[in-house]
């Protein structure tokens, strides 16, 4: 995954939302990460600190939450949550299966002042 | 030369003026703070914590964001989709490992489809070498640089669909940078993203990079030529794409020899008269 990218989301919505908000600084900041979204984490903790320099969030602290994995089995066709992408479906065995929710990268709430 | 992301400062001659300053301009997808942007972001929202200075800071509070991190390349790939779909144009998003064949394909399918109006967007890193290979085949095309940058975002291509003019009622290919991992997140606004895995690559790879050929609605299997010469099992390659995929296409082509070719072709033919059909209806 591009962790670059994402911190410079990050940046841009820590701006509008500064904008709209009226607030200086951001204290904590926290994501949602599923666990398909193929996010580096330790990765993108370190794109964060050199993204968000000269922004408010400079110095936030950032706190990631994981998002469970599920899948569309085709064989049994049921939804089902996987650990890691290629896991077999845990209800028939299958291996073909479709992910549904997992993917998400959102920023969920900050802590400003 | 950008200390953060190493990118390359400066347009490049002919092709998009992705230049710098604009490439990173608040709202571009590949905006972050670094010196030379750092004063307009200031200008704009204030001194950041060093500024701080007021004593008897006012209290925390909670800002409910709930929203996805690529929102605003999201946003501008909704806006790519809206012009294309206005202009009754399918989009193509290309996306393979350096070598796959992309570009050798789209001078191929350039050929194949005479009399279709079609332009490409290419992006590489570096170089111009692949628009110069569209061009001299008489199709429109423009180059983005990337410089580090692995992906194409929606911003680039916006800006490139701008330039190009395009037809109504034809197609727009997009040769993504060569990379299996992060275009599978970047929304273009295309109607399609095709994979082109080629038959040396292991049959392994959808289970490697399996995010890029689920997000795929076509797989292309490229360089069938060399199976015979290589100990390539195609039926293998096949199996695993369906493992991450099973809803995905599947087409065995040589861009090479041209086997397989009339196949893609009709395969662009269909998915276009569908998204004309599902307009009018
Ligand atoms: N044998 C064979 N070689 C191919 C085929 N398609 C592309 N190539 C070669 O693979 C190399 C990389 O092709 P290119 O189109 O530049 O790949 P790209 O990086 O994905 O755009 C070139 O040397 C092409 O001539 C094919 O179907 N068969
Ligand atoms: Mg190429
Ligand atoms: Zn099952
Ligand atoms: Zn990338």
């Amino acid at each position: 995954m591009h962790e670059m990218s994402l911190a410079e989301g990050i940046r841009q919505m820590v701006l509008a939302e500064a904008q709209r908000h009226g607030f200086t600084a951001v204290r904590r900041l926290r994501l949602e990460i599923g666990r398909f979204a193929g996010v580096e984490k330790t990765a993108l903790a370190f794109c964060f600190d050199v993204v968000m320099r000269g922004s408010p969030a400079e110095g936030a602290e950032l706190e990631m939450i994981d998002l469970p994995g599920v899948a569309m089995c085709y064989d049994c066709m049921r939804e089902v949550e996987i650990a890691d992408r290629l896991d077999p479906c845990p209800i028939c065995g299958g291996g073909r299966l479709v992910p549904v929710a997992g993917d998400e990268m959102r920023i969920k709430d900050m802590e400003v002042v | 030369m950008c200390t953060v992301c190493g990118c390359g400062d400066g347009a490049k001659p002919g092709g998009l003026a992705l230049n710098h300053d604009a490439a990173h301009r608040p709202g571009s997808a590949h905006h972050h703070g670094h010196d030379h942007d750092r004063g307009q972001g200031q200008l704009h929202f204030g001194t950041g914590p060093a500024g701080l200075s007021v004593a008897g800071v006012s209290q925390a509070r909670l800002i409910e964001v709930e929203t996805n991190i690529l929102a605003k390349n999201d946003a501008l790939a909704t806006g790519n989709r809206r012009v294309l779909r206005a202009l009754g144009a399918y989009a193509v998003n290309l996306v393979s490992s350096p070598g796959s064949g992309k570009t050798t394909l789209l001078v191929k399918t350039i050929a194949a489809m005479a009399g279709v109006p079609l332009a490409v967007i290419e992006g590489d890193q570096q170089t111009e070498n692949d628009a110069e290979r569209i061009r001299a085949t008489g199709a429109p095309a423009i180059q983005i640089n990337t410089g580090k940058g692995c992906h194409l975002d929606a911003d680039m291509v916006g800006r490139a669909m701008e330039r190009l003019n395009l037809t109504p009622g034809g197609f727009l290919f997009i040769e993504n940078v060569g990379n299996l991992v992060c275009p599978a997140a970047f929304d273009l606004g295309e109607d399609a993203k095709v994979a082109i895995l080629s038959v040396t690559e292991g049959e392994d790879k959808p289970l490697k990079y399996p995010d890029m050929f689920t997000a795929a609605r076509l797989a292309l299997l490229n360089k069938v030529d060399l199976a015979p010469h290589t100990d390539a099992d195609l039926d293998a390659y096949e199996a695993n794409l369906r493992r991450v995929n099973p809803r995905i296409d599947i087409l065995r082509v040589s861009a090479r020899t041209g086997e397989g070719m009339a196949g893609w072709v009709t395969w662009l033919r269909r998915q276009h008269a569908a998204k004309t059909l599902a307009k009018a209806g």
